[in-house]
């Protein structure tokens, strides 16, 4: 029962996840596309909670910290060259 | 025009920690499940990286007055140490020993010197990735 649960859901994932691979591609601005990117890295986490489940393992709970940490860098340097221009400043107070 | 990051720099001064932390675990981790040098390394060079995107190179440089290309050198120190130090036991390169230690304070641990060798392998692994990020931020 369990196991037809943690099937469906991953299919529910996945659509969910095309969805957002939808307005990827389609997305008119730039924020657009990186909101899909960062929801698809936590629907990826989603998933990968759900597979380790269903293989009965303990071994993936590292990589779901990991993608959550990855994916708020990533967001938040992309955002920052979107508002600067530049993702690293040299020094700020002048 | 002076932009104000409140709440990305506090956001950023938490979450450093929490990084922090999980690199330390993925490092020590490593020999009875997955994890090790690498991972914890390129785990806090991202913290550090964290860092430099909410505040800027020099501030990051005031707190954590490190050289990268000599934290290199260091890590490469430990590798060679660890694989070098069997020869004094006259036994072959890279020979390893572990055993079962008292600790004052841990109890009964078991140490292993593959662990100094991966500490080579962390250092390393944070000085490349500083350095790479470093010279490209730093380039007018």
């Amino acid at each position: 029962m369990l196991v037809i649960a943690m099937q469906v859901s991953l299919v529910l994932i996945t659509i969910a996840m095309l969805g957002f691979i939808y307005r990827l591609i389609k997305g008119p601005t730039v924020p657009d596309r990186i909101v899909a990117l960062d929801a698809i890295g936590i629907n990826l986490v989603a998933m990968i909670a759900v597979l380790s489940m269903l293989f009965r393992t303990y071994v993936f709970l590292d990589v779901i910290l990991l993608l959550g940490i990855l994916s708020f860098i990533g967001t938040t340097a992309f955002s920052k060259f979107l508002e600067k221009g530049e993702i690293i400043e040299n020094d700020r107070n002048h | 025009m002076k932009t104000n990051d409140v709440i990305l720099q506090t956001t950023s001064k938490v979450v450093f920690f929490i990084i922090i932390l999980f690199a330390i675990h993925l490092f020590f981790a490593g020999h009875y499940h997955p994890g090790g040098g690498f991972v914890g390394g390129l785990m806090t060079s991202g913290a550090l990286v964290l860092l430099l995107l909410a505040f800027d190179i020099k501030t990051v440089a005031k707190g954590f007055p490190i050289d990268y290309k000599i934290l290199i050198g260091i890590g490469l120190l430990f590798a060679i140490g660890t694989a070098a130090g069997a020869l004094v036991f006259n036994v072959p390169f890279f020979t390893h020993v572990f055993g079962d230690v008292y600790l004052p304070i841990f109890g009964e641990t078991s140490l292993h010197t593959a662990m100094l060798f991966d500490l080579g392998v962390y250092l390393v692994v944070i000085g490349v990735t500083m350095t790479i990020i470093q010279t490209i931020g730093e380039s007018e």
